[in-house]
């Protein structure tokens, strides 16, 4: 038990996937420009996440060695496959502002990075707790930053006008230039706060 | 002369207006990675426009003549990624027989192309936007300079950067993202310049 906690935690912010890995850096700068778009790219991330690392940790004896990288990339393919097609039609609104982002979940290297370090050696309770953690890591991450982009480009959250009218909203946030400079300063108060805690 | 005309305009608003870099997040992984020496990050980028451009010929043909033409579109995904997967693995085969010298300069970096986002967005575009053989393929190879351009730019800054004085916190990968924050803005200039 104490493993599985200890996996779980992993993700959230020792490993975090996006502040201590840098990797599935597309979606993170190209899906925050509104938390809702945020929240929901997360949780489509982590969905796909947890569900290949099941079967892929089921079925890792059963992949000959030298072609485990393209059985996972097809596990994970189908899966996003499923996602997409459930967002196109429960939510169409979701799916259009996430457009080619929600495929590009295929060659997110956080899910197959976690496939070839983690599903492929150890057994399926692991390997769910280790999902959980790293899709929660990666879902708090954009959702933070989404709201710290949304608040300041539109004056919002979740749709929610917070700033009054008085609020002159900075366009540049929710451009591609906020973008990388919001990531940056995110990960650059992490590290003051990381370099405290140590 | 008016398809010239257009073809033109593609390649010029994919490789500044649409950069793939800047301007549509894709292939931002090697963007980080490998651009810290001018020298590796060119050869990156030689490798990725080289692979792009015939990803855009093949997914071209397997989606109208393959996928379309037996309806078969919820095999997109899968299909592209196999497809890109073997197009990567023949061209490291090629290029190792062919010219050893610029396999050893490339290295790692081939296989990891396919884990690229760059080249399935790219792949996936290409019938989003309904362009014909042609204009896939300059689509493609103007995604590949765009890539090139940015990725180069970054390592010259990256390369002066080592001599700055930056904040320790900000070491490292966050000052390369605001960096290519400052870049993204300098991009945005260019949106102007084809719809006027």
């Amino acid at each position: 038990m104490k493993q599985l906690i200890a996996d779980f935690k992993n993700g959230l912010w020792k490993e975090n996937p996006i502040i201590v890995l840098v990797i599935g850096m597309c979606p993170t700068l190209a899906v925050t420009n509104t938390a809702v778009n945020g929240l929901a790219m997360g949780l489509a991330t982590s969905f796909v996440l947890i569900s290949s690392e099941i079967v892929i940790s089921l079925i890792k004896k059963l992949i000959p060695n030298d072609v485990r990288i393209p059985s996972y990339i097809l596990i994970i393919a189908t899966f996003v496959t499923f996602t997409d097609y459930f967002l196109k039609a429960f939510f169409p609104d979701i799916a259009a502002s996430l457009s080619l982002f929600i495929p590009l979940i295929v060659v997110n290297c956080l899910i197959l990075g976690r496939q070839e370090a983690f599903a492929s050696k150890n057994p399926v309770h692991r390997s769910i707790a280790d999902a959980v953690g790293m899709g929660l890591g990666f879902t708090w991450v954009l959702v933070a930053l989404s709201i710290f982009r949304e608040l300041l480009g539109m004056g919002s959250v979740f749709g929610i006008q917070l700033l009054g009218s008085w609020y002159q909203p900075m366009i540049i946030m929710i451009l591609p230039a906020g973008a990388f400079i919001s990531l940056g300063i995110l990960i650059g108060v992490m590290n003051v706060i990381s370099s405290r805690e140590g | 002369m008016e398809e010239f005309t257009q073809i033109l305009l593609l390649f010029f608003s994919t490789v500044l207006v649409n950069n793939f870099i800047l301007v549509q997040f894709l292939g931002i992984c090697p963007f980080l990675g490998v651009s810290s020496q001018v020298e590796t990050s060119f050869s990156m980028g030689l490798a990725v426009t080289f692979v792009m451009t015939l990803t855009a010929a093949a997914t071209w043909l397997i989606n109208t003549f393959i996928l379309e033409a037996l309806n078969l579109p919820f095999l997109q995904y899968v299909s592209f990624i196999i497809v890109i997967a073997s197009l990567v693995q023949f061209v490291e085969m090629f290029i190792k027989k062919t010219s050893p010298v610029l396999y050893k300069a490339l290295g790692i970096y081939l296989p990891l192309i396919t884990t690229n986002c760059a080249i399935l967005g790219l792949a996936l575009q290409i019938p989003l936007n309904n362009y014909g053989f042609i204009a896939s393929v300059v689509f493609g190879f103007a995604a590949g300079v765009g890539f090139t351009l940015a990725i180069v730019l970054m390592a010259g800054l990256r390369e002066n950067l080592e001599f700055g004085d930056v904040p320790k916190a900000l070491r490292g990968v966050p000052i390369t993202l605001i960096i290519a924050g400052l870049m993204a803005m300098a991009f945005m200039g260019f949106s102007g310049m084809i719809s006027g």
